[in-house]
């Protein structure tokens, strides 16, 4: 998995991806899912282990983050813009925090990755095609674990903590009467494109209804085996076969 | 502005795409052409005679939503922005005024002027170095213009409007400065431009454009490009907003005569 790191689609045609030796995990699911707890708990569990970690979330790039704030308090969102707003904001966060973190050898861990994109706008327009070649620039991840969860248990998670936003109920679709009604329809129909995409894409899918020690015990299930394979892969020229199963063993004298 | 209230949800792929001619009843007009090609100019000229016949007109520019002029423009002064976030926001504006500014104005009748189309991010972000194909797929949705003008000019015509005329000099990106194909200025404007100039050359043939001599002088420039557009503009049968049957009666009924 590691080897030939790839493009999703067209690709950076000004950059050649395969010395991006870092490891990329995407943590996808829709909104309120927890995705962003995880994160934080997973970072410091691979940093303790001694591995450098970046974590990158959707709509925080340096050159977007603003607009994108104005555009959701106003008005302007047609489905082209809304969509080519957050792939601006993907791109900018790629070139200038995954690239080079992932040439450094980081881990990236990314909060929400092109899925999101390809569930917000299949849902608003269902036309995949368009979606997917805007996206084509992206690095596929080496390593997508989807927090799964269903609608009933989402409204009830998402009313305790913070409340139904208007974006999040997709209420510029007017998919329901209120905000209540809207969430509902339009997170089951985001859960639904995720869902098939799990299939197409081979997601890690985690079951989000269960208690957080248990969702994070499963990601770092998932995320282990990307681990042990790079410390057998990073430091081609020395390091034995046997030094891998103990991280703290100098590398054997053979090489 | 907010989608209307109470809009159906309907989930149709966009019927528009590049490949075919739009059914709406209103005309596109684009120009395009390096800097200095006198492309506005002669889009205004363009205007003030569309006018002058009764025409309802509706310009629009490249780059100059208000969703992302604001950004692009940062992002510019910083120069942080890459091929592909700068190919991006000027789609994600090119989005923008295709669905405000141009479609509405198309379907209800009018000519639309645009000053710069997706063949100027076709040839700049090829040159910058993004795919030529990732590009025109990004630009899918925009609709075919029914005229397309290119305003051919050779390098050093350009260079001498530019440094002669009104602007006094280059723009920073407008000279391709981020490429780093030479600190001197006028010299990079000179690399980049060209190379923009063979780029065009290649979208002219891949996508039938009116190709106009800019060398010419500007009302002999005009004369050729009014004689073409009103070829164009044979079958478009313009809407007065007049009245219809109902409104007819409508008036009728209270005796009053109506303007015709």
């Amino acid at each position: 998995m590691a080897k030939g790191r790839r493009y999703f689609g067209d690709g950076l045609a000004y950059l050649n991806p395969s010395d991006l030796k870092g490891r990329l995990i995407a943590i996808e699911g829709t909104d309120g899912v927890g995705r962003s707890s995880h994160i934080e708990m997973l970072q410091e569990w691979l940093e303790v282990q001694g591995y450098g970690v970046i974590t990158t979330g959707w709509t925080r790039s340096n050159l977007m983050s603003k607009a994108i704030e104005m555009a959701k308090q106003g008005n302007i969102l047609d489905r082209w813009s809304f969509s080519l707003l957050y792939a601006t904001d993907f791109a900018d966060r790629l070139e200038h925090q995954i690239i080079p973190a992932l040439r450094s050898g980081f881990i990236v861990l990314a909060d929400r990755y092109i899925y999101t994109a390809f569930a917000r706008d299949t849902v608003r327009s269902g036309d995949q095609a368009w979606i997917r070649n805007v996206f084509g620039f992206a690095l596929v991840p080496d390593l997508v674990c989807y927090l799964r969860i269903d609608t009933d248990t989402l409204a009830l998670r998402v009313l305790e903590s913070k409340g139904m936003n208007f974006w999040e109920s997709g209420m510029d679709m007017k998919f329901g009467a209120d905000l209540y009604d809207s969430f509902k329809k339009y997170q089951s129909l985001l859960i639904e494109e995720f869902d098939k995409m799990a299939e197409e894409f081979h997601f890690e899918v985690v079951d989000a209804r269960k208690p957080p020690e248990e969702i994070q015990e499963a990601l770092r299930a998932k995320i282990q085996p990307l681990l042990r394979n790079e410390r057998r892969l990073a430091p081609k020229q020395a390091v034995a076969a046997g030094a891998e199963s103990d991280r703290a063993a100098t590398p054997t004298p053979d090489s | 502005m907010t989608p209307p209230i109470g809009e159906k949800h309907v989930m149709v792929p966009p019927a528009i795409t590049f490949g075919q001619p739009h059914a709406f009843p209103g005309k596109l007009i684009v120009v395009e052409g390096i800097d200095g090609s006198g492309k506005s100019t002669q889009l205004l000229l363009l205007q003030k005679w569309l006018e002058s016949q009764g025409h309802n007109v509706f310009f629009t520019e490249w780059n100059s939503s208000d969703l992302v002029k604001e950004t692009t423009r940062k992002g510019k002064k910083s120069k942080s922005l890459t091929p592909t976030t700068f190919s991006l926001l000027h789609a994600t504006d090119f989005a923008s005024r295709l669905y405000h500014h141009i479609l509405p104005p198309l379907k209800a009748g009018m000519i639309v002027l645009a000053d710069r189309y997706a063949y100027t991010a076709f040839a700049r972000d090829a040159v910058r170095g993004v795919s030529r194909g990732w590009v025109r797929k990004l630009y899918s949705f925009a609709i075919r213009p029914d005229l397309a003008f290119y305003f051919k000019v050779p390098i050093e015509v350009a260079i001498d409007r530019l440094l002669g005329g009104t602007r006094g000099q280059f723009k920073y990106y407008e000279a391709g400065m981020d490429m780093g194909i030479s600190q001197d200025v006028k010299e990079s404007f000179r690399v980049f431009q060209s190379r923009i100039l063979s780029e065009y050359d290649k979208i002219v043939d891949e996508y039938g454009l009116t190709v106009m001599d800019a060398t010419k002088e500007i009302e002999e420039q005009q004369d050729d490009m009014r004689a073409v557009a009103t070829r164009a503009l044979e079958q478009y049968k313009p809407k007065r907003g007049g009245y219809g049957k109902r409104a007819s009666v409508f008036w009728r009924r209270f005796g009053v005569s109506q303007s015709k």
